[in-house]
């Protein structure tokens, strides 16, 4: 390096910010760009997904109801059908995406998710445990909930007291999984015939059916939690850099760890209870927004949107794809999410990376 | 001798494997403070608990004359700065977004880049010459860069002390004098007092301007390089046999290890 040159002062500024007074806030084009096209995609996928289905409205149509405009039977079909679908989906893909990108950073590892970690798991097993006694829709929530909530306390107990360690945590997350996993299965076999299949349907992950019942808690979740994890995802992207030079720098380590595990936990299982163990997108909406906006770090935001656009996207593909009939949205999340860690890998290994 | 960072009656361990006992250290006020030592003598454990990355079992970690541990952490990120063994570098982050990062106890949620850590960050960035490196990735420099990349983040801290845990190793010959030139050059020109972390003790008794020698958890020696190295102490400090000459560059002391018998060839003259 040519270190006997005087250093230039830098062409452009490092970094760009908006500035008033002695406040600043820093900001990306690429994360810019990346939040706009997905509050642009999810109004046009959300005026399609309000707009079709067996009563077929016009994007006029769609509008007017919702600017209060609309007739008796309009309003009933979009108030009180498409809409808490619409929410919930947005509010589900959300959730997971943000618990995802929280814990990839966390542990450090691009495999963290709830889904690796046996979050998704727990609430299945409390799910299943409603099915087999015969419990109703909102009480499987109210379980599911409590599932998820459980094995993070577990996970936390096992791995994280003495500070939660990335591969530590991976690892005994795994376990759970398996664990859980065969618990799940047994639970099936003890459901009744009629009880399964509405329980296999339940652990694909749908929102067939959602209403306020599912989309209120979980927007009440979300603004709850979204407050706590944005105020620490700066230190979060220090805890990247290792404990040591987190600490240096400031950050009080474990206090920021314990707090955002619990929030990805509270996320996760506020998912699964509002729409069952949806695939995938927990674990590539952090990796799709991380892409696309080519910023080092957690990118919790772009993540977020990304996450909430990917699952209208897959909920709207699931109800149009086959005439006639719905899939499952947590069929089509795992068919892109699938292809899409597949591909990755593929291109990674190209690149010599892994 | 003022000291505005050290330890009284620490006990330092890892679990329950207590590597130092009712330890008491010093840091001289603006000096180039080097810790030596053999393997394991807990001279990464002392600087950790300098960084208070590692909580002391009894004693107190004391800085400007208060505990450590009670004051708030950005407080202590303010004045205290630590280079540690390891650091990771995220995936794909540039040169410049990692030295930004090193302003974090000066930011806050509305305060996310003000001119002054613009300032901050090319001036630091300046300081260790990596300038030009700014926009390139972190993952693709040499072993060299990117330790020059990881001192100008603790630079861009801006803080008085400076704790370096081994800033030479796994650097080339060339590397490593480098890095400690620099570390010369930020305590000599800008004033600040540094703490390192040394496994060579020729770079030790040449940089420093203040030696610390330790052994069994326990300070064997401390003071000026040209009256703490001496032959004996080497031997008590490493069990190495050896004669001290003087750098001919620096005048500092040399540790010339004996050789095996069999191998001495006549008699060297140091002059």
């Amino acid at each position: 390096m040519s270190r006997t040159r005087p250093a230039a002062p830098p062409p452009r500024p490092l970094a760009r910010a908006v500035r008033i007074g002695t406040r600043s806030v820093r900001w990306r084009g690429r994360s810019v760009t990346v939040g706009l096209v997905a509050a642009a995609l999810t109004v046009v996928l959300g005026v399609l997904a309000i707009g079709g289905g067996d009563y077929p409205m016009s994007t006029a149509d769609v509008l007017r109801t919702l600017t209060g405009g609309g007739t008796v039977a309009e309003n009933f079909i979009v108030g009180e059908l498409r809409l808490p679908r619409l929410v919930t989906a947005l509010g589900v893909g959300a959730a997971l995406a943000l618990s995802g990108a929280i814990l990839q950073s966390l542990v450090r590892n691009p495999l963290g998710s709830p889904d690796v970690l046996g979050v998704t798991q727990g609430a299945s097993t409390g799910a299943l445990i409603v099915v087999v006694a015969g419990g109703g829709t909102l009480l499987l929530s109210g379980a599911a909930l409590l599932g998820g909530l459980a094995t993070g306390l577990l996970l936390w107990t096992v791995a994280g007291r003495h500070g939660v360690h990335g591969y530590r945590l991976v690892l005994v997350g795994i376990g759970t999984t398996a664990i859980l996993t065969g618990v799940n299965g047994w639970l099936l076999t003890r459901a009744p015939l009629m009880d399964a299949a509405r329980a296999v349907l339940w652990l694909t992950g749908s929102l067939d059916g959602r209403d306020w019942a599912q989309a209120v808690p979980l927007l009440g979740l979300l603004a709850l939690l979204t407050p706590v994890v944005a105020g620490t995802a700066r230190a979060l992207s220090l805890i990247e850099l290792g404990d040591d030079t987190a600490t240096a720098l400031g950050v009080p380590v474990s206090l920021v760890r314990q707090l955002l595990l619990g929030a990805a936990v509270l996320l996760a299982a506020g998912a699964a209870a509002a729409a069952g163990p949806v695939s995938f997108v927990a674990l590539v909406a952090p990796h799709l927004a991380r892409r696309l906006t080519r910023a080092p770090g957690p990118n919790l935001a772009a993540a977020t949107g990304t996450g909430a656009v990917l699952l209208l996207a897959a909920d709207l593909a699931a109800q149009r794809t086959i005439e006639g009939h719905q899939l499952p949205v947590g069929v089509v999340t795992g068919l892109i999410g699938g292809t899409y860690l597949v591909w990755l890998l593929a291109a990674r290994r190209r690149a010599a990376r892994i | 001798m003022t000291s505005r960072l050290g330890g009284v009656g620490m006990t330092l361990a890892y679990e329950r494997r207590v590597v130092a006992r009712d330890l008491t250290v010093a840091v001289p006020d603006r000096s180039f403070t080097v810790v030596i030592g053999p393997n394991a003598c807990g001279k990464s454990t002392l600087l950790r608990a300098l960084a208070r990355t590692l909580r002391p079992t009894a004693g107190t970690v004391l800085l400007d004359g208060r505990d450590i541990h009670t004051m708030r952490s950005r407080e202590v990120a303010r004045t205290l700065g630590l280079l540690p063994q390891s650091s990771v570098a995220p995936e794909g982050i540039t040169v410049a977004d990692l030295v930004a990062r090193g302003r974090y106890p000066h930011q806050g949620l509305l305060r996310q880049w003000s001119t002054e850590d613009e300032r901050v960050v090319a001036e630091s960035m300046a300081a260790t010459g990596v300038t030009e490196l700014a926009a390139r990735p972190v993952d693709e420099l040499s072993g060299g860069q990117r330790q020059r990349v990881w001192i100008a983040m603790a630079l861009a801290q801006q803080t008085s002390l400076l704790l370096l845990d081994e800033p030479t190793t796994y650097l080339d010959v060339a590397h490593q004098i480098e890095v400690l030139d620099l570390c010369a050059r930020l305590h000599e020109e800008q004033g600040r007092t540094l703490v390192a972390v040394l496994h060579d003790l020729h770079h030790a008794a040449r940089w420093a301007t203040h030696l610390i020698a330790m052994r069994d958890g326990r300070v064997v020696a401390q003071g000026d390089p040209r009256e703490v190295v001496t032959a004996a102490l080497v031997e008590e400090v490493f069990g190495l046999p050896c004669r001290i000459v003087e750098d001919p560059e620096t005048g500092t002391p040399l540790v010339v290890p004996r050789a095996r018998r069999g191998r001495q060839s006549g008699p060297v003259s140091a002059g």
